[in-house]
């Protein structure tokens, strides 16, 4: 098979490419620059368009231009970039407009850093913008998916006709791993819908705008719908020895490849550990993690951020089991042997062994 | 002529199915330019006949509602944004008519970037821009454009310059530039402003038309309600006041001059240019690499020991000991191992010290971070004091011996020394050094072949000289280990 050394910031620009993505409107901001980059060398030479916007407020709303024009189109930034692109995600959203935005996490608030972190999740996966809307968010660990969840990002995009956002990391954008191409190239898609200066065209209307309450809470009830449907068609998720374990670990991203490492090495030393990667942040998995509640005694969460994907692992879990957190930050990532020493903590912990106890009772009815 | 003042253009719809309440007239107040502006915009494009290739991009103020009235392709964009939506519109569809409509709070406030840059780019659009000198639609508060004196909801004593600023002129503002093709200022008070007005807007979607660049007619217009007047003494308030502070007059043409270019766009599909993801590699000139996979763990000629390294390769910033890592990478990846290359990133880099982290691995990788490395390679001594302690027991030092001078403490680790820049000088340049570091490496561990990296190095190098130079220095430090081995060192 053909496999081709790349960087994650490039992998999704050729991802997109191959997904049939026309356009890319994007501001420099490290560590996503390299996705611009690389938009400009590519986009041109496949007939593609690339413009390097004045902001990234400019970039969403040439986005939203394209995607409202029908086409294919996708944006790159980091955190304070893509605080400034909510009001356009929420536009995009509103007006049911199929775009992929890809999000390479750094250390925040304010300017914070350039190196990786997970800070964004709050803005991405709950609606950083204003009003009743989702967007998917996927989470890539590897540079392979950032190529394979970016051309499936659009996919999404044009089947719910709604933006989906490639949430990752400074670490999975800027390492090179080998990518294998897909077989087939993604197959255009109809959009009867769109606005493109045409006669059987002409009467299409793109607007979020609805005056009357009535009608802003029956598209909002399309919405529900429509991310309903999401929810039960969408759901991606990895599972890396969970089926006997006791402690569960979970992660997205770069921290899920080194809690991958940190679970390898547990079960060397006879520790029945495991580790759950929701790959969709939303919809999250949360029926796949709560049913690991029936026979794993504690969940650990480690983020590169304080305590964000560990309220909707508790929100999954509903309080079954303990759920432990441990996060790094400004641009720390834990090593593997950090990480064992967690679950090696978490095994030790007296809560944990009660709640064992507990669960050892309910199970067995002693 | 008479006849068609009392038509409706064709353009704008007989009846207005959209708008909720009476489907026959507008939303607007009295007296409003609006309307007007509506009508001639619409006449125009009938003139022209491009009715249905006008995509019109309405913005939030007043006219947000303009999809109720006109019949062409609708876009509703958010406040300040109708340039940048126009942006990608036009490039998305370059046969199509895009028309930007915007308020002076939307154009001139909120969206000042958006259409400075859009006129900059002199992107193939035309903008209308209604000056009302007021914010209509929020109920009356000050614009950008509010006279000097005039009283708004939030200027109750009137605008004060000093504390609010002057008013914008955005048509000398955007006429300095070179982007621009058209920019004119009309207004809307009697009946020879208004055909004035309606030549204007004629015009601008003419240069559009052509193919010229970026047009843009900005239109002082009544707001009777925003200005607690009625329609006729608004019309004498643009008179008297606006056409003081805001003369009349074309600002920039260089229609006549400017050469008709098509929109810089793409046409067409992807698929339309390649029928498989190997023809699109080779349209962005990109080469993939055929190999077995899963790899041969086998009949690898290295040590156990040596197999599946976690290496650190560290340096100053300009040592190439990035590139040194991306190599390993690829020439891993070509023999079909997993391989994975984490660099250190942003200032870091600049200036100051490098490192990169490289898996070559017959299993899928887990972590690409390298936190117990099984090989340092330490291109200066920061980096080995740095990055010595991490190196497992029974792994390998490799280090510039002609940088270090102080040779590693560790006496559990198989420690190498390698005179590497030293040895790229005398061969022609000291930044071939992380070549010589790099033979050095494979010689002692037969990790991967020479032509495997020699094969990599010639995809990513592609001045002959400097792959000489590599290929050369690379050999070199090959031969070093032979020899020092010859002489009896492990
Ligand atoms: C981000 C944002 N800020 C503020 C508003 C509220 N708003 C709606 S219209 C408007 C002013 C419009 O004035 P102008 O552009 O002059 O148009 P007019 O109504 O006078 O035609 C404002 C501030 C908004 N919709 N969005
Ligand atoms: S408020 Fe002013 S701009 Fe708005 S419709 Fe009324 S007159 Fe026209």
């Amino acid at each position: 098979m053909t496999r081709i050394l790349l960087k994650g910031n490039e992998a999704a620009v050729i991802g997109a490419i191959l997904a049939g993505c026309r356009s890319f409107f994007g501001y420099p901001i490290t560590p996503a620059s390299e996705i611009a980059e690389a938009a400009a060398r590519y986009f041109p030479l496949v007939g593609g368009t690339f413009l390097q916007a004045e902001s990234e407020v400019a970039a969403i709303n040439m986005v939203y231009g394209a995607a409202a024009a029908g086409e294919r189109t996708m944006t790159a930034s980091s955190g304070p970039g893509l605080s400034l692109m909510q009001e356009g995600i929420s536009y995009l959203a509103g007006a049911e407009l199929p775009a992929v935005i890809v999000d390479v996490m750094r250390g925040g608030p304010g300017l914070g850093n350039i190196a990786p972190e997970q800070s964004d999740y709050h803005q991405i996966v709950k609606g950083g913008g204003h009003g009743n809307y989702r967007t998917i968010v996927l989470a890539p660990n590897s540079v392979q998916e950032m190529c394979d969840l970016t051309m499936l990002a659009f996919e999404l995009a044009d089947r719910y006709r709604n933006p989906v956002i490639v949430l990752t990391d400074g670490f999975i954008g800027q390492m090179m791993e080998p990518v294998e191409l897909p077989r087939t190239l993604a197959r255009p898609v109809a959009k009867p819908w769109a606005v493109q200066g045409t006669a059987e065209t002409r009467q299409n209307l793109i607007t979020s705008i609805y005056l009357d309450p009535q009608e802003l809470e029956a598209h909002i009830r399309r919405l529900e719908e429509k991310y309903a449907r999401a929810a039960r068609q969408a759901v991606m998720y990895e599972k890396y020895r969970t089926e006997d374990a006791e402690i569960i670990t979970i992660g997205y991203g770069i921290v899920s490849r080194v809690l991958k490492a940190a679970v390898t090495q547990a079960r060397a030393q006879g520790i029945r550990a495991g580790l759950f990667r929701p790959i969709t942040l939303w919809p999250f998995p949360s029926r796949e993690l709560s049913v690991m509640a029936e026979w794993a005694r504690v969940f650990l969460v480690v983020e590169l951020s304080h305590g964000q994907l560990v309220e909707d692992v508790r929100l999954a879990i509903e309080g079954a089991r303990p759920v432990k957190l441990y996060t790094r930050f400004g641009g720390i990532v834990p090593t593997a042997e950090e990480l064992l020493e967690q679950i090696h903590k978490v095994s030790e912990d007296d809560d944990v062994r009660a709640s064992l106890r507990e669960a050892e009772e309910y199970l067995w009815g002693v | 002529m008479y006849v068609r003042a009392y038509e409706k253009p064709k353009s704008i719809y007989g009846v207005f199915e959209r708008k909720p309440g009476d489907p026959r007239t507008t939303h607007y107040c009295p007296g409003c330019g609006h309307g007007n502006v509506h009508k001639y915009i619409a006449e125009a494009i009938d003139d022209l006949g491009i009715q249905d290739r006008t995509i019109l991009i309405s913005p939030v103020g007043c006219a947000v509602f303009a999809y109720y009235y006109f019949d062409v392709g609708n876009i509703q964009a958010a406040h300040g944004r109708a340039p940048a939506v126009a942006t990608a519109v036009k490039r998305a569809r370059p046969e199509s008519i895009v028309i930007s409509y915007q308020g002076d709070g939307d154009l001139a406030a909120i969206g000042g970037n958006e259409i400075l840059h859009a006129a900059n780019r002199g992107e193939n659009i035309t903008v209308f821009f209604i000056n009302n000198a007021i914010y209509g639609m929020t109920g009356g508060q000050m614009a950008p454009t509010t006279l000097p004196g005039q009283v708004t909801t939030t200027t109750p004593m009137g605008r004060a310059p000093e504390r609010e600023g002057f008013p914008l002129r955005v048509s000398e503002l955007l006429a300095s530039l070179e982007g621009p093709t058209y920019i004119e200022r009309v207004a809307l008070f009697d009946n020879k402003s208004r055909m004035r007005a309606r030549k204007a807007i004629r015009k601008a979607l003419q240069v559009q038309l052509e193919g010229r660049g970026f047009s843009f007619v900005e239109i002082l217009s009544p707001c009777p309600t925003g200005w607690g007047m009625t329609p006729a003494q608004a019309c004498e308030w643009i008179q008297r006041e606006m056409l003081r502070y805001f003369p009349l007059g074309v600002f920039k043409d260089i229609s006549a001059t400017r050469p008709s270019a098509p929109t810089a766009s793409h046409q067409g599909k992807l698929t339309d240019l390649a029928s498989s993801p190997e023809e699109v590699l080779a349209l962005l000139g990109l080469e993939g690499v055929v190999s077995a996979h899963p790899p041969w763990p086998h009949d690898v000629d290295a040590p156990a020991r040596y197999r599946n390294p976690r290496i650190k390769i560290a340096g100053f910033g300009g040592q190439g000991v990035l590139f040194l890592g991306r190599l390993l990478a690829e020439a891993g990846m070509r023999q079909g191992y997993h391989v994975c290359w984490l660099p250190s990133y942003g200032p870091e880099m600049r200036g100051g010290t490098a490192h990169c982290h490289v898996t070559i691995s017959g299993e899928p990788i887990a972590s690409p971070l390298v936190s117990r490395p099984s090989v340092l390679i330490a291109m200066n001594r920061p980096s080995l004091e740095r990055f010595e302690p991490e190196v497992i027991p029974g792994g390998v030092i490799l280090y510039d011996s002609s940088l270090i001078s102080m040779p590693p403490r560790r006496t559990d680790v198989e420690v190498l020394p390698v005179p590497a820049t030293r040895m790229a000088d005398r061969l022609g340049s000291a930044k071939a050094a992380n070549m010589v570091a790099l033979g050095a490496y494979l010689q002692l561990t037969h990790v991967l072949p020479a032509e495997a990296v020699i094969a990599a190095l010639e995809r990513v190098v592609e001045d002959r000289s400097l792959l000489e130079l590599n290929v050369k220095s690379l050999r070199a430090g090959m031969e070093y280990v032979s020899a020092r081995r010859e002489h009896g060192a492990p």
